[in-house]
């Protein structure tokens, strides 16, 4: 017999310590301010997609209900247009709440249902400190592979036409002197929001 | 003057024909670019969306650069305007951000003092040279074209230090100026998707669509923009688009500075035209923009002449 | 104002007929100067006109230049409504020589052009109204305005910061005031917060200095412990009964030094507090707090074992030098004349009881709102200190937003101050425990000058708003970390999900509702409630100060909830109408009362029940009905009612009224 299961939130579920720390990630400073207007669940192009509109992240968030906002698909659909943060009457940094979201989503080893977006950033970041520049024939081939396998093939008309157009290469772009810029990620303390840091 | 040109990887590659026609453009109004040495990813939307202490040392790195040139910055991707520019922001506001921006560039004995601008070709054709100055020295101009600015969101939000955020109007007068006809619509600034396009591409190509089918409406020949993801998304997916939104066709999307290349004496080949997925030749043909001595070498019939009366 | 012509009826009747287009308003379905014709035709009629505006100043002059150039005794002006511009065709008359109420107007616009679809009809029905009215001004006489003069005080009901702020605009204005409160101090329920919103400025600082101005101000005679028992007479003369209740207490002599209170012979408190809404417990012989005007302490018979009727050892005579307390006293009735009443009994709180899910009562950490208002004051009960009933300090509490609000069950109005005022509490129980603070709430509603701003503070500075209505209060724990504490659950609509919040104390943000007498008061001074029970003003936007009474103003939470800022500038707004019917000295009454034909009048006293005014007496010597002309408003009510046709009304006559009705029908 399936266990009852309650769709309810007990005191239990928050996590102020994390609804602090997103706080005190840069551009989310204001995030308490929110009167749910939902202007920019309205205004954003990706909203229609989301399990949860922006307006409930930060609803979720600046109470601390970790589970919920770092499971969601939210943070990851957010293309970060900043259209919503632009517009909202309380000028909150949604995006930068959606960036800081991801960052302890990752922080926190969350894989999601809809894994693309974080594989496409994940290599896209390893890339861009291991070689310092993007190879973004590299990184388009190793995505799609990685998360859309079964349109490898249906691009192959798109990459050839960008072949014969010069606008993709097979060529691992590097900066000339890698290893400055390696020394200096080293040597950058996180901002992840903990107050030692 | 002198400028430190930050090409970004995607100028490097999928947006190879930004460069070129940027760079024929400031040759032919004597704006000197220095490409700067040794630069690096600007880390876009996902270093930040990894972590956030590399991000904000990545960005500020190349400003770091530049200042020590003592130059100007210029970062042609809208992406990568777009973060330098709030990596310089946030530097400045979150003693956070200058805290680990700080002892990262240390490592390469760099710091940042916020000397120089972070500027867009959008904007610096503007200004440095003028439009007036622009204006004298068309050699073709872009009589008859309806075209579609699209700016998409970096140069507007989350700041906009050139432009009405909600209205914006640079790239319009540019057109304008090069003699092109504007048409005015209303999703010029919406996002295009981003690199949604590569995760979940589905998606963006609803973004995507919406900004065609808004362009055709307000009947524009051609979509100019200022940013390699932009024009990448609204360009090369366009065979996907059309087949899921049968109401929008094929409408080339230039670089603006193909656009101005092109009225300002450049020659199609320098500008990188050929390497739009959806051509662009024809249209400018049809306009009477480009002769028709090319057209006649490919049989392309047209009569460009009497339509442009 | 008199005039110098009066109407002789022998006189040859010249009849000025004056038709007005109003621009299209009656021109485009009336053929306006076929109707000025017709009516120059009329028996009587010396000249008729037909004008773009009757009303403006050349179309008046027309009227004045007329009655000059032909000796005109009656004006007829077919226009819009009389309730428009009866005054301005009557002056007009009036400047041209005549009296104002030989004039008569005929309503051929809402009654004609603004309601007809067909021209011809329409024009013929104005020409029949036209003739109408020609026929009926024949009748009218010359009336005047009667004056009576205006008693220069006023009687202000209530001691809150709305009766307070009223007493001294008008005191300070040279005018006598009354101010009767009937609990022991005045203050109202101002007195009672420690900070007031948004400014959360010190409340005792901002009106203690006003209530000791009431206290020793020249013009103003304070009354506490008092109430109004009885009110008659009309606007500028009222004649007031107040009872003064016994204090037990010699007034003159009393200095509040509070040695009886500590001599008293119950040694603690025996009763509940009011003033601290029962907190903690009095004595028999208290004062509701320090600072309270007048600075004299009360006894309570009801407690005072001696008045109660046992025996006391009478500790309290002794303990006072002065030798003020006095059992032997008894409530006194004064009687005083003014010219305007000003009511201002404010508002009570909504009774917690009456939503028993809530648990007020049960559940000993279940407060009101207004509990807590005292337990947060430095100078409270508790100096300030929050604890909770069963002894703990509270690490979380609940705010529950509209408790007896926006309910069919209750009260179906939102009562404005308690979105604020939670708010308050918010921040105050914050900075008093460091508690975890959550509102529940329906919708913020905080319309005022730096309120949205403050809900703002108190979002950044960290407590929790969850949009939901609280449904129960419980102690049914679901989860260990529930137990001994209050469980509130909601769904919290904008999460998503039903949440369960456990917290130590529970605020119940209860609402204002009316006082308990306020239809008591309202029969006393003759004035309406509307449908929950506040006074009824005489017109929400344009007279809200005034009421269906003249003379009788409304200031403060008696006319509906509000906060204190909006109260000050309505209690203001009502000693300003006060002033303005005080100033000239007298008052000018229309004339168009009814009046007793005394031959006739069988003194049946029919009408005196009839007469909503309350303007009818009977003279038990002639066995005939009276009526005060300074009360009447000339509804016609008595005229209609009376059997032997004894009543008439001045500018309704029978007769006139005939006549018009014969006139419409010849045309017709
Ligand atoms: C919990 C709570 C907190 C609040 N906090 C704030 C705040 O911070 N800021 C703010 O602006 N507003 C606040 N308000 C609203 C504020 O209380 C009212 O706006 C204000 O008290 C109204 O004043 P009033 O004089 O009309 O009524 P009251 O204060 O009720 O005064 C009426 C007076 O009339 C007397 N009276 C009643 N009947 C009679 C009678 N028949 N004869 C003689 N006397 C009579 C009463 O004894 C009383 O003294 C709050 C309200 C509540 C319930
Ligand atoms: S727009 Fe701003 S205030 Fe409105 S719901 Fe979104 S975050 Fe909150
Ligand atoms: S920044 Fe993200 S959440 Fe905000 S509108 Fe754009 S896509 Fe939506
Ligand atoms: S009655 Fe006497 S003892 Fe009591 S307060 Fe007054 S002066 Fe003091
Ligand atoms: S003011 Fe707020 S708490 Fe009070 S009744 Fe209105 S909505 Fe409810």
């Amino acid at each position: 017999m399936a266990t009852l299961e309650r769709e309810i939130r007990f005191e239990s579920d928050r996590d102020p310590e994390f609804a602090a720390q997103i706080r005190r990630m840069p551009g989310c400073e204001n995030l308490n301010r929110c009167i749910q207007c939902a202007t920019c669940s309205g205004i954003c192009p990706l909203s229609t997609y989301m399990d949860m509109t922006p307006r409930r992240v930060i609803q979720l968030a600046r109470d601390g209900f970790k589970a919920d906002v770092l499971n969601c698909n939210t943070i990851w659909l957010c293309a970060s247009c900043y259209q919503c943060q632009v517009e909202c009457p309380k000028e909150i940094g949604i995006t930068d709440v959606m960036y800081a979201l991801k960052c302890k989503a990752i922080e926190a080893g969350i894989k999601p249902k809809q894994a693309a977006p974080q594989t496409l950033y994940r290599e896209f970041y390893n890339l861009g400190t291991k070689n310092g520049r993007i190879s973004e024939g590299a990184l388009m081939v190793n995505t799609v592979i990685k998360t859309q396998p079964a349109r490898f093939w249906s691009l192959k008309m798109l990459g050839l036409r960008l072949l014969r157009t010069g606008r993709f290469g097979w060529k691992i772009e590097r900066m000339p002197q890698q290893s400055v810029l390696k020394a200096a990620i080293q040597a950058t303390p996180p901002i992840n929001g903990k107050e030692s840091s | 003057m002198k400028y430190a040109y930050y090409p970004g990887c995607s100028l490097k590659s999928s947006g190879r024909a930004y460069e070129e026609s940027f760079l024929a453009v400031c040759k032919i109004l004597g704006l000197e670019m220095e490409e700067l040495d040794n630069w690096n990813c600007c880390g876009a939307t996902s270093f930040m969306s990894i972590e956030q202490g590399p991000a904000y040392t990545c960005s500020v790195r190349n400003l770091a650069l530049a200042e020590k040139k003592n130059m100007d910055l210029v970062a042609p991707c809208g992406g990568c305007y777009g973060v330098l520019l709030k990596a310089d922001h946030y530097y400045a506001d979150y003693p956070a951000v200058r805290n680990s921006v700080d002892k990262g560039l240390a490592a390469e004995g760099l710091q940042y003092r916020r000397q120089i601008q972070i500027r867009h070709p959008m904007e610096l054709l503007t200004h440095d040279p003028g439009l007036k100055a622009i204006r004298s020295l068309v050699k073709r101009p872009l009589k008859g074209l309806r075209v579609a600015s699209y700016y998409g969101c970096r140069f507007l939000r989350p700041v906009a230090p050139f432009d009405d955020m909600r209205h914006p109007q640079t790239m319009d007068s540019l057109m304008k100026t090069v003699g092109a006809r504007i048409a005015d619509y209303a999703s010029r600034g919406r996002c295009c998707g981003g690199a949604l396009a590569g995760s979940i591409p589905k998606m963006a190509q609803e973004l995507t669509y919406r900004l065609i089918k808004d362009a055709q409406k307000a009947e524009a020949d051609v979509i100019v923009t200022g940013c390699p993801l932009c024009q990448f998304n609204l360009d090369a997916f366009q065979d996907e688009i059309i087949a899921s939104h049968p109401d929008v066709k094929p409408i080339p999307v230039f670089f603006f500075t193909q656009l101005l290349g092109l009225a300002l004496g450049a020659e199609p080949e320098e500008l990188g035209i050929q390497r739009l997925i959806v051509p662009g030749i024809k249209i400018l043909q049809e306009k009477g923009i480009l002769g028709d001595k090319k057209a006649d070498e490919k049989k392309v019939p047209v009569a460009a002449g009497a339509q442009n009366g | 104002m008199v005039s110098d012509n009066s109407h002789n009826p022998a006189e040859e009747v010249r009849i000025g007929f004056f038709i007005c287009h109003c621009g299209v308003n009656i021109a485009s379905k009336i053929d306006v100067a076929e109707v000025a014709k017709f009516a120059e035709t009329l028996p009587g009629v010396v000249v008729s006109r037909d004008y773009k505006y009757m009303c403006s100043d050349a179309g008046q002059d027309l009227i004045v230049e007329d009655i000059k150039n032909f000796r005109l005794n009656r004006i007829v002006v077919a226009a819009c409504s009389p309730f428009l511009h009866e005054k301005t065709f009557r002056t007009a008359t009036q400047r041209g020589g005549i009296n104002p109420f030989l004039c008569h107007m005929v309503n051929i616009r809402e009654h004609g052009s603004w309601v007809a679809e067909d021209r011809v009809t329409a024009t013929e029905k104005a020409k029949a109204m036209a003739q109408g009215g020609v026929g009926r001004v024949r009748r009218h006489v010359a009336l005047e305005k009667r004056r009576e003069p205006v008693l220069q005080s006023v009687l202000v009901v209530g001691g809150g910061i709305a009766g307070i702020q009223a007493a001294l605009t008008l005191a300070n204005a040279g005018k006598h005031v009354y101010l009767v409160e009937r609990e022991p101090t005045i203050g109202g329920h101002m007195a009672q917060f420690d900070k007031t919103f948004p400014t959360l400025d010190c409340a005792a600082c901002i009106l203690t200095p006003k209530m000791s101005e009431v206290g020793s101000h020249p013009n103003i005679t304070l009354w506490a412990y008092s109430e109004v028992i009885h009110s008659e007479g009309y606007v500028g003369n009222y004649k007031v009964k107040v009872r003064r209740k016994a204090r037990y207490i010699n007034e003159d002599e009393c200095t509040g030094c509070m040695e009886c209170v500590e001599h008293c012979s119950f040694k603690t408190g025996v009763v509940d507090d009011e003033f601290n809404v029962g907190l903690v417990k009095r004595k028999p012989v208290y004062m509701s707090f320090p600072q309270a005007v007048p600075k004299i302490v009360v006894i309570d018979p009801l407690t005072c074992a001696k008045l109660s009727g046992g025996k006391c050892e009478e500790s309290c005579i002794p303990a006072c030098d002065r030798q003020a307390l006095d059992f032997t006293q008894t409530e006194r009735v004064e009687e005083i004349e003014v010219g305007a009443i000003i009511v201002a009994t404010g508002f009570k709180t909504f009774d917690a009881k009456r939503k028993p899910y809530y648990g007020y009562g049960d559940f000993p950490n279940v407060y009101t709102s207004l509990e807590i208002e005292r337990m947060v004051t430095s100078s409270g009960p508790t100096e300030g200190e929050v604890v909770c009933r069963d002894g703990r300090v509270p690490k979380s509490v609940g705010i529950v937003h509209c408790v007896g609000s926006r309910d069919h069950q209750t009260n179906r109005w939102c009562s404005r101050v308690c979105c604020m005022a939670s708010l308050k509490l918010a921040y105050l129980l914050k900075e008093h425990t460091g508690a975890e603070i959550y509102n529940f709430y329906i919708d913020m509603r905080t319309p005022g000058k730096g309120y949205e701003e403050f809900y703002e503070r108190l979002l950044e500075e960290g407590n929790h708003f969850i949009r939901g209505r609280v449904a129960e209060v419980t102690d049914f724990a679901m989860r260990p970390e529930e137990e001994n504490h209050l469980i509130i659950q909601v769904e919290d609509t904008l999460s998503g999900y039903v949440r369960r919040v456990p917290v130590d104390m529970v605020v119940l943000a209860v609402g204002i509702e009316p006082q308990a007498d306020a239809s008591v008061v309202r029969r006393l001074f003759n004035i309406s409630c509307s449908d929950e029970g506040f006074f009824l003003e005489r017109h929400p936007k344009l007279a809200p100060v005034s009421t269906a009474t003249e003379g009788v103003y409304l200031a403060g939470c008696c006319q509906g909830p509000r906060d204190i800022p909006d109260t000050v500038a309505q209690a203001g707004a009502a000693a300003a109408e006060a002033l303005a019917l005080l100033d000239p000295g007298f008052v000018e009454m229309e004339p168009m009362t009814a009046y007793v034909e005394n031959e006739l009048c069988s003194g049946c006293k029919t009408c005196q029940t009839m007469c909503p005014y309350g303007a009818i007496s009977n003279d038990a010597e002639r066995k005939i009905a009276v009526i005060n002309p300074m009360l009447c408003k000339g509804c016609g009510t008595c005229v209609a009612s009376c059997p032997s046709g004894a009543i008439h009304q001045n500018l309704f006559d029978d007769q006139e009224l005939f006549d018009e009705i014969q006139e419409v029908l010849a045309h017709a």
